[in-house]
């Protein structure tokens, strides 16, 4: 399923049309769906897989993609679920590599921290943290040379934003003025860490200022406007005048991993968590549906349908195989020799 | 065919430009790549020849560049990303070893990373711990990288394309004691297979296998041992990881006694990996213990007293070849 509308009617400050409002919010309910699937799978024991849930957090994924083409290429990390759907990812590739089976989008050697759809532009997800930010400013830096007007988007959280990583690559980025948007999903945790444990000062958005690189707070549930913004960034960043930095605000509803609600890692949160319930993102674009004018029957229908087809990928996931013993030696050197 | 004589460093040179012309793919990225301060003549004038687009030099952000070429590599360029000394490699150790070695592999040969990471073991002149340190074995250990540690003008060349036409990620690393060194190197593009080594000179007494440096160390420790009646077989095996087992088992099964020649440390280094290769599968072949011509288990000193004990050489392998026959 492709979410793109490369290029957005109405524009940066424009409203928002009532189609693609309406893809982005099928878009975030498929994501939503889902990892609520996972979520029972993974407590019913049938996924073994370290899952990072991405529920409270779907506006973000959804919004920046809804701002790229096919051939734009993203980057994520250990919680990048949402990222893979969003980009237009196989949804039941994904189920199966959670499986662990060949059917998945790694041949079962990933699971949920490794994916990969590289023809959609996913070249690779992987659970360093940050470690895919120099990454992103590589495949930045490959379109540059080859001119091919393509961006790379970054995601990550606000921890990673502790790491070198991200400050060396803000800095080269910046400095060969490179089409890299930069996506902070800050959900107020390093894992167990309140984002004033692990930072002085609440202004990740600041982080690129040094290098002139510009940062946009934003609602990060608001997908509406992740998407205004995103497709600012992603012009700029075609028309060559460099990176942008997102710092999106949002909460992470389950575990730093797993499905638990209420005891994330050892620490209680369910206050904290009480506040945010009601900002639900994925709600907040129904009822805009709603008032844009979507008869809440279509929407009920819609919903059935992402049902159906997350059910059929958890069947399809359990009737495959495992890969077999012969794989466990095969594509440590690629193969392949030729291009990509 | 036209040959020329060329130094090892000319032929670095050589075989950078010729993959900048012939492949628009190619790309290369580092610290001093504008400055024979930082790459001899390794480099020289590149930038000139083919733009400062693409022969881009770095600021002092190993990690991000490293990953930044690696990404270009995953997203299908085929970048030669520059170290002009191993020991600041070190701080780019998370993109080569997390990610470029392990990219293939986690994602099922779906995306690989044809990527050259380039440096220079760059030693001696009283520099200390930091600034002299040969770690091939680090990166010999991992799955997924190759490693090769050219000795000749010819190879420097040769495994350099083929490094680059690999399309997986390849550890090329060379040796600035050798950037002198002047040899015979065919003009046009040729590649020297990895993980094949060579015999440099056929003998049947004692097998010594070395790379690089140590390589022109085995071969006067050879013709030295020749005058005193030791006829020697020296290997060269130019590529460390995967390394020729077949060539030195070969030899070892002739000679029956194995000397490893490697100017890196001894714990857990290339001359180990050698020598429990050897034992463990021609063991009946052998007329006497392996012996390991290694650094000692040190960091590197500063005082040139001190370097000249540190650093092994032609004699220390002659050395260890005679403790061999007296067995």
């Amino acid at each position: 399923m492709k979410l793109h509308s490369p290029v957005p009617a109405g524009g940066a400050a424009g409203e928002v049309p009532a189609t693609l409002m309406r893809s982005m919010y099928v878009m975030m309910l498929r994501i939503r769906l889902f990892e609520e699937r996972v979520a029972d799978l993974v407590e019913a024991g049938e996924i073994k897989t370290p899952c990072h849930l991405y529920i409270g957090q779907e506006a973000i994924a959804v919004g920046v993609c809804a701002a790229l083409g096919t051939d734009d290429y993203v980057w994520g990390g250990h919680r990048s679920h949402g990222h893979y759907l969003a980009k237009g990812g196989d949804l039941r590739a994904m189920m199966a590599e959670l499986y662990g089976k060949i059917t998945g989008c790694a041949r079962g050697r990933g699971g949920s921290m490794h994916l990969v759809a590289p023809e959609v532009g996913i070249l690779g997800t992987v659970p360093l943290v940050a470690a895919t930010i120099p990454l992103t400013v590589g495949s930045g830096l490959a379109s540059k040379l080859r001119g091919d007007g393509r961006v790379s988007v970054s995601f990550f959280g606000d921890g990673a934003t502790d790491e070198g990583h991200f400050h060396e690559s803000a800095h080269l980025a910046a400095l060969y003025r490179l089409p890299v948007f930069f996506v902070c999903e800050n959900n107020f945790y390093s894992s167990h860490m309140h984002l004033l444990e692990h930072r002085a000062e609440d202004n990740i958005y600041k982080a690129g200022e040094v290098h002139g690189i510009p940062g946009i707070r934003l609602d990060g549930n608001d997908v509406e406007a992740i998407y205004r913004a995103s497709v600012e960034a992603v012009t700029r960043a075609r028309n060559g005048n460099g990176p942008t930095l997102l710092e999106c605000r949002t909460y992470r509803w389950r575990g730093h991993v797993g499905p638990a609600w209420d005891l994330d890692v050892g620490v209680k949160r369910k206050d904290e968590l009480e506040g945010w319930l009601p900002k639900d993102p994925v709600a907040r674009a129904r009822t805009r549906l709603m008032e844009m004018g979507v008869p809440p029957q279509d929407l009920e229908r819609l919903e059935q349908g992402i049902r159906e087809e997350v059910e059929e990928a958890v069947v399809l996931a359990q009737q495959s195989p495992y890969p077999d013993e012969s794989e466990l030696l095969a594509h440590i050197y690629w193969a392949r020799g030729g291009g990509q | 065919m036209t040959i020329r004589s060329l130094s090892y460093a000319e032929a670095i040179r050589e075989a950078h430009a010729q993959l900048l012309a012939t492949d628009p793919r190619v790309f290369l990225m580092g610290q001093g790549v504008w400055s024979p301060w930082y790459a001899g003549t390794t480099l020289q004038d590149l930038e000139k020849e083919f733009g400062r687009h693409r022969v881009i030099d770095s600021p002092v952000s190993e990690n991000a560049t490293t990953g930044a070429a690696i990404g270009a590599a995953i997203a299908g360029m085929r970048p030669i990303v520059f170290h002009p000394r191993m020991d600041f490699m070190l701080l780019a150790v998370d993109p080569i070893v997390n990610q470029a070695a392990n990219w293939s592999y986690m994602f099922a040969g779906r995306v690989g990373v044809p990527i050259v990471v380039r440096s220079v073991i760059n030693r001696g002149g009283e520099q200390g711990a930091q600034h002299s340190q040969s770690l091939q074995a680090f990166f010999m250990h991992v799955p997924g990288l190759k490693v090769v540690m050219p000795s000749t003008p010819y190879d420097a060349k040769g495994l350099l394309i083929a490094a680059v036409n690999d399309g997986n990620p390849v550890m090329y690393i060379d040796d600035r004691w050798l950037y002198a060194e002047t040899a015979e190197v065919p003009e046009e593009m040729y590649s020297v297979p990895i993980g094949q080594g060579i015999v440099r000179r056929e003998g049947r007494d004692v097998t010594i296998v070395a790379t690089s440096y140590m390589m022109k160390q085995a071969s006067k420790a050879a013709e030295a041992l020749a005058e005193r009646g030791v006829d020697s077989e020296v290997i060269d095996l130019r590529s460390i990881k995967p390394w020729d087992q077949d060539l030195v088992f070969a030899s070892v099964r002739k000679t029956g006694r194995l000397v490893v020649a490697d100017g890196a440390w001894r714990t857990c280094g290339m001359a180990a990996e050698v020598a429990a290769t050897v034992a463990g599968g021609a063991f009946r072949y052998l007329k006497a213990p392996i012996a390991r011509v290694t650094l000692p288990d040190a960091p590197a000193p500063s005082s040139r007293m001190l370097e000249q004990v540190y650093y092994p050489d032609a004699q220390a392998i002659i050395a260890a070849v005679e403790k061999l026959l007296v067995g």
